[in-house]
């Protein structure tokens, strides 16, 4: 049996506070007074029940607020102690990958999650992605084998070692079949599906890899030499793989693996009247001055004696360099920073490396956020195959941009920090909240503006791994919610609608693994699929939640987000969620208007019980009562201060009623 | 019920028994305030905690035999990066007092925070596999490797060239700076601080991507999970440190 916390007890209060088992029908109250509260005006727990839970692997001390564990199910004993990763889903099946290969959990009943099959196929992380019949597997770590055995790869170079793409036919869910891989020089930490709208032919698959090059005796190509050394270097690039569907054991890399060489950099502002007098007295003193990084630039002493040196030895001279030299190196000074700026995968105009840890491509809106190494990259994909980057931001608070969620409307993206890699504990008192945290950025004429950090901000544990990792949004209609993973810190729920003040809505937390040490655990992501809350928790299996209403969220709001569902869904492949009109969906937006008081809240309410009565008869009385209440609608839309959300109301109502 | 039924159901049914099917779905966790009953255990969806306990073991067991697939390039790798991460602490903590621009001091601090969690990991995996942990001591720019003797913890003597165990001297690893580099720089101020903290923490931080390939390039090296997870960490993570201190130095060229 569970120890729940307070946190629970409060949500029992903040839900029979609110809400009953009764019926939601509006009765006419006496005097209208709004009950929906501002977000900014509601209390939440405190002190935080997240605080000082006692550890335990099965049976560590919970807290929960504002949601509901449906289940939490161990993972199959095959595979525990072993660490689960990242999920994909399909139909009614949850896959999560796994350091030892990866899990089918059959969540038709969200309360009793079964395991279809466990797949014994060691690789770290086994991050994976679907497409119609087919199971995308990223391996990266040493010990991953082309036959999926455990003994691991002893040799530096081997035949037997898989890095880089599994490919599985998944027509039989329950047995899998190992159909193709794609090996590549750094393997794969993680990819991204990414489906071209145009070409129904083939998918593309992005790797990124983060962990060294393997021997070039192993893969051929595969160089270790820095890119200034070696222009072929991939320590900085993407892979692409092409997938063609008809065929997918042709899969391979496509024939573009600097998929961001020569991309357009951000604009460059001009140089100060200072800084023009600083380039001028350089050029005074003998400095070399050049192009480089999109501006004019001293050439740092360290980098000109390299290119003066190289000049020497070309013309098979020895020692220090002449007059002579120099006098060469001020002709040949552009061509020389190309080479070199090209040979770090730059390019003169580029900025900054192109390696990324993970790639979120919204394909609807025709954008992908890049997370890349110190960079937070937006790219136009409109051509998806041909991704042009529009902007770049660097931000001296983030020490490794892991990955990228834009909103649904396309307006924000946020990126989260995995600073120490997901196995520290960065969530303690003295960790600075905008560090290991998420930077939200608002998108405005293509250029992203930061806006605010956000971090799970419950003091954790020195045993605690902790960091901001996965998340998605959750479809709750003109509302941008997330829910995400923070390791050992949990899972949350959050509102960032007004992306300067995200206000977090709900959250789940276990105390740590064990006491003594660090022990690897925690949610590793944590999705929505289909009206459920799936979480990958690396030591303890899979927990499935789901919302409940609360002072944050209407039950309206919640009916509203169960009229979205999906056939499938990779979380790096960001879908858009759209809304049928709905009675749900009528009384959400009413819900809206009531807690951000946008609307008289008698008119709010009058419009309600017009909406409840009409819900309860059918056919033309239906119909003529909700073309009315449109009407009626438009008419007090000039009166609110938010007259769009009001014309919704009114369009839905009218969908509403000829569909009747 | 399956996914879509349910959901097909929520939507053209009456909202009463709309209501009970939520209900039913969380009734383990939420009474209703009409029924003011509590569900009981049974519909309590967990395994029986017998069943967890003799999981938990299974789990247990598991983790520490994880621990026992090392080698010695793992052992070499760990002992050498505790000594290497503790120079990058000397270095960093000169920052404040140096006057160091803010973005410098940002920097400085955020190593000190990473690198410091990152010795404690590394002398826990050491500890973990019943191999010796170097204790690091600093004292202003000195830096003593402290290596306790196996036969009896806590024996070994202070040193800065304390050879011990097999552990080579901290000194002769890629990227380390020499004492009279630290000098030079605990000596600079302000802007000169920044350059030449910039300069030198890239060359450190090369060499620890250095020591990284090397043990990639050890046969059975990087083999267990915690060992793969941290030293591909420490490469992905200097890389892109390097990176942005490359811009760093670049948008102070020329002044």
């Amino acid at each position: 049996m569970k120890k729940l916390l307070p946190g629970l007890l409060l949500t029992f209060a903040a839900i029979f506070g609110v809400y009953s088992c009764a019926s939601s029908d509006i009765t006419q109250q006496e005097n209208d007074q709004p009950t929906i509260q501002p977000l900014s005006e509601i209390e939440r727990p405190s002190p935080d029940p997240r605080v000082g839970l006692q550890a335990g692997l099965f049976d560590a001390e919970e807290t929960i607020w504002n949601l509901n564990l449906l289940s939490a199910t161990p993972p199959p004993e095959a595979f525990l102690g072993s660490w689960g990763t990242d999920l994909a889903f399909k139909d009614n099946y949850a896959i999560q990958g796994n350091y030892d290969g990866f899990i089918v959990w059959n969540i038709s009943d969200p309360a009793n999650p079964e395991v279809a099959i466990d797949f014994k196929c060691p690789a770290s992380q086994s991050d994976v992605s679907v497409y119609g019949d087919l199971l995308f597997v990223s391996g990266e770590g040493l010990g991953g084998r082309l036959d999926c055995g455990t003994e691991g790869v002893r040799e530096t170079v081997s035949a037997d070692r898989l890095r880089g793409i599994r490919i599985f036919d998944i027509s039989d869910m329950y047995n899998p079949e190992y159909i193709a891989n794609v090996q590549t020089c750094r393997g794969s930490h993680t990819h991204s599906v990414l489906v071209d709208p145009n070409d129904d032919e083939n998918v593309y698959v992005y790797v990124s890899g983060s962990a060294p090059v393997r021997p070039e005796e192993e893969l051929p190509g595969c160089t270790t030499a820095f890119p200034d050394e070696d222009p072929d270097s991939p320590l900085f690039r993407i892979e692409v793989i092409k997938v063609p569907l008809a065929n997918p054991q042709d899969a391979a890399i496509a024939n573009s693996p600097r998929i961001f060489d020569g991309l357009e950099a951000p604009p460059v502002r001009e140089l100060t009247a200072e800084e023009q007098e600083r380039i001028e007295q350089a050029r005074e003193q003998g400095r070399f001055v050049g192009e480089m990084m999109g501006r004019e630039r001293v050439i740092p002493n360290g980098m000109a004696r390299g290119f003066l040196q190289r000049l020497v030895s070309e013309r098979d001279g020895e020692g220090e360099p002449t007059a002579a030299d120099s006098a060469a190196l001020q002709e040949r000074l552009p061509e020389f920073i190309d080479e070199m700026l090209a040979a770090r995968g730059r390019g003169s105009e580029a900025l900054g490396p192109n390696q990324c840890h993970d790639i979120t491509l919204y394909p609807e809106i025709g954008l992908a956020g890049g997370a890349c190494e110190g960079l937070g990259l937006l790219l136009d994909i409109s051509d998806p195959v041909n991704p042009v980057r529009i902007d770049a931001v660097a931000d001296s608070n983030f020490s490794y941009w892991h990955s990228a969620t834009f909103n649904n409307d396309g307006t924000t993206v946020l990126f989260t920090d995995e600073w120490g890699g997901g196995t520290q504990p960065k969530c303690r008192e003295e960790d600075p909240y905008e560090w290991g945290a998420n930077a939200i950025y608002s998108i405005e004429n293509g250029e992203m503006v930061f806006q605010s950090y956000f971090k799970m901000d419950a003091p954790q544990t020195e045993t605690e791994n902790c960091v901001a990792h996965n998340g998605s949004m959750i479809p709750i209609p003109d509302r941008d919610i997330m829910v995400q993973s923070w390791y050992q810190g949990g899972i949350n729920v959050f509102d960032f609608t007004d992306p300067k003040n995200p206000v977090e809505i709900a959250f789940h937390d276990r105390g740590p693994i064990s006491a003594e040490r660090v022990e690897t655990g925690g949610s590793w992501s944590i999705y929505w699929y289909n009206g459920y809350l799936v979480n990958s928790e690396i030591a303890r299996g899979l927990d499935i939640f789901e919302l409940v209403p609360s002072e944050f969220i209407t039950q309206n709001e919640i009916d509203a987000m169960h009229t979205v569902s999906m056939d499938y869904f990779n979380p790096q492949g960001q879908p858009k969620y759209s809304f049928p009109s709905s009675f749900a969906l009528a009384k959400a937006y009413l819900d809206q208007l009531e807690r951000n008081r946008e609307l008289d809240i008698s008119a709010i309410n009058s419009i309600r019980r017009g909406v409840q009565e009409a819900e309860n008869t059918n056919g033309s009385a239906q119909r003529r009562m909700l073309t009315e209440l449109a009407g009626e609608l438009e008419n007090h839309a000039g009166s609110s201060s938010n007259g769009d959300k009001v014309t919704k109301i009114a369009n839905t109502l009218r969908d509403l009623a000829s569909a009747s | 019920m399956s996914f879509n039924m349910f959901l097909s159901m929520r939507f053209t049914t009456l909202p009463v028994l709309f209501i009970s099917i939520i209900l039913l779905l969380s009734f383990h966790f939420m009474g209703c305030a009409g029924s003011e009953q509590i569900a009981d255990n049974e519909t309590v969806e967990h395994s029986p905690d017998r069943n967890l306990s003799s999981l938990e073991e299974i789990y247990w067991a598991r983790i520490d035999s994880s621990r026992m697939n090392f080698t010695q390039a793992d052992v070499v790798f760990m002992t050498g990066m505790i000594g290497h991460h503790a120079q990058a602490l000397i270095m960093s903590r000169l920052a404040p007092e140096n006057d160091a621009s803010r973005s410098v001091q940002v920097l400085a601090a955020r190593i000190i925070n990473a690198q410091g969690d990152e010795i404690r990991l590394m002398q826990q995996w050491l500890a973990d596999r019943n191999q010796p942990v170097p204790e690091v001591h600093i004292d202003g720019l000195n830096l003593m490797i402290h290596m306790p003797d196996m036969e009896h913890n806590g024996g070994g003597h202070h040193g800065h060239h304390d050879h011990h165990g097999g552990m080579h001297d901290h000194s002769d690893m890629p990227g380390m700076l020499t004492q009279e580099q630290l000098e030079e720089l605990a000596e600079a101020q302000g802007r000169e601080f920044d350059r030449l903290f910039l300069l030198y923490m890239i060359e450190h931080h090369e060499g620890a991507i250095t020591m990284v390939e090397t043990l990639f390039n050890a046969n059975g090296a990087a083999g267990d999970r915690e060992m793969f997870d941290l030293a591909s960490g420490i490469n992905a993570e200097q890389i892109t440190e390097i990176n942005r201190m490359q811009s760093m130095l670049e948008e102070m060229e020329g002044s």
